[in-house]
């Protein structure tokens, strides 16, 4: 039996995911000779640390009932640094204006040796290069599946099963918020601020829903693909952005009877990372509805691949990260 | 210079190489031919839509070739605009004066406005538009969407332009 252990450095909606998802596979993963074991954990109200092995069922229903996990209140330093483990994994919140507290504690993590899983974008959008270079120098994996289109492997997809390839381009839709959004408009004619709010009430757009309507989560995640696929040192600022709060239903209509449908569409290739309203002509594999996430992969050998699903979701953005977490435990 | 022509062939085996054979003959580039063997004409022959560039000088040539050799020319036209996009406004279209923005992309000369649909919900409220501009060569249409971007960042349009696929740089 092989015995991984991990920390969960933030407990939100992705690291409580990830807690169920082990929970879930404990047996199926033991068939397969790996045990994973969560030894730290770290929310924003405190900690809890258990070197043997933290009891994931209680700290969930700790969670849901006091709001918190924790018990004791070692830092994300302190935990990352201190305690014996093999895999980090980094959920706090996406911040886009300094990466923190994301950036300390991957940074803090490759430095004490340890591997890297993460679905925050805020640091991978801003010091890309910098965070590779640092678990390179370190000798561990730096590993992201999550922070781009949720469940959707488009890394993998990329660098394992495309091996050899050379991507030329990649388009794809990869904002579940946008996508409910424009397909809501179109499908029933509604104005853009009464579809909204629609959203709003289901949880799909957040309180604040400026972050993914003016497109600054696409270009996030366009520049961790860009910076992954064609290893450019791309940040989030040299993306060209337009975002989806000007478009009418009437827009949208005429679009429709001309057999077009119009999409929130992030586009690298050319050196160009752009994220506009695009016309999609209704028939285009990209075109799907609801707040699914899609993307279309252009390469050399194998020509275009095109793969969709969910781009959010707590069980689904943990499913990328187990798959990283894998990953790692059958490589090292 | 790019002609489309109408050719009218006879029911019988052999017809669509003899009507062919002289574009080729006068240096002709065929760029497409639409062949309906099921839509006959009311006189009972069957309509060829052909499109190919071809020197303006050996023009005349050629019509005197196929009616000489029994191929009807039913029409005869030149296809000047041959490259086509469409694009979405959404704004203040007709405050910002939509004569100019057409105005803008047909004074090239070498690109026009062909098609426009509008929809103005309120007269408060932003309108949208569907164009479709037509120009003689890809050249010209990026081009012409270039200037049309300018202006509608001048007038403070949004304007939304069809997916750039990367196959098409491929």
């Amino acid at each position: 039996m092989k015995t991984v252990r991990l920390s969960l450095i933030g407990f939100g909606a992705v690291g409580q995911g990830v807690a169920q998802a082990i929970l879930q596979k404990k047996e199926i993963l033991k068939g397969q000779g790996i045990d994973l074991c969560v030894v730290g954990i770290l929310d924003s109200k405190g900690s809890e640390i258990n070197v043997k092995g933290i009891d994931l069922k209680s700290a969930l229903e700790r969670k849901k009932q006091k709001g918190t996990v924790a018990k004791g209140n070692d830092s994300a330093f302190e935990i990352i640094q201190d305690v014996e483990h093999e895999i980090v994994v980094e959920a706090t919140p996406t911040n886009i204006k300094n990466g923190e507290p994301g950036l300390s504690n991957m940074s803090a993590a490759f430095n004490s040796g340890r591997h890297v899983v993460t679905s925050n974008k805020g640091p991978l959008a801003l010091c890309f290069s910098q965070l590779k270079e640092a678990a390179e120098d370190n000798g561990v994996f730096f590993r992201y599946e999550a922070t781009v289109g949720g469940a959707v492997p488009i890394f993998n997809l990329i660098h394992e099963s495309l091996a050899g390839n050379r991507v030329i381009g990649i388009e794809g839709i990869l904002n579940g918020t946008t996508n409910y959004i424009l397909t809501r408009m179109a499908q029933e004619r509604l104005p853009y601020e009464l579809v909204l709010k629609e959203a709003q009430e289901l949880g799909i757009a957040e309180t604040d829903p400026t972050y993914d309507v003016e497109g600054i989560d696409s270009a996030c995640k366009l520049v961790i693909l860009a910076n992954s696929v064609f290893g450019e040192a791309a940040t989030y600022r040299d993306v060209e952005v337009t975002g989806i709060t000007k478009i009418t239903p009437e827009a949208l209509e005429l679009a429709s009877k001309n057999n077009y449908v119009v999409k929130l569409i992030c586009e690298a290739g050319n050196g160009t990372l752009i994220v506009a309203p695009r016309l999609v002509p209704k028939k285009h594999p990209l075109v799907v509805g609801g707040t699914l996430n899609v993307a279309s992969i252009l390469t050399d050998l194998a020509g275009r691949i095109t793969i969709s699903g969910k781009g959010a979701g707590s069980i689904e953005t943990a499913s990328s990260i187990l798959s990283d977490i894998l990953y790692i435990v059958r490589n090292s | 210079m790019i002609v489309s022509m109408t050719l009218e062939l006879k029911d019988i085996p052999g017809q669509l190489v003899l009507a062919l054979a002289p574009i080729s003959e006068l240096h002709g580039n065929i760029m497409s031919v639409i062949h309906q063997h099921e839509e006959k004409t009311p006189r009972g022959t069957i309509p060829v839509q052909v499109t190919f560039e071809i020197d303006q000088g050996v023009l005349d040539e050629l019509i005197e070739k196929l009616e000489k050799s029994g191929v009807g020319v039913a029409r005869v036209g030149e296809e000047r605009l041959r490259s086509s996009i469409s694009v979405v406004l959404i704004g203040h279209i007709i405050h910002s004066d939509i004569g100019d923005t057409i105005d803008r992309i047909d004074s090239t000369g070498f690109a026009e406005v062909v098609d426009l649909s509008l929809s103005m919900p309120a007269i408060e409220k932003t309108s949208s538009a569907y164009l479709v501009i037509n120009a003689e060569g890809e050249n010209e249409l990026k081009n012409a969407l270039e200037i049309l971007r300018e202006v509608a960042i001048k007038k403070d349009l949004l304007m939304i332009e069809p997916i750039r696929l990367n196959s098409e740089a491929a």
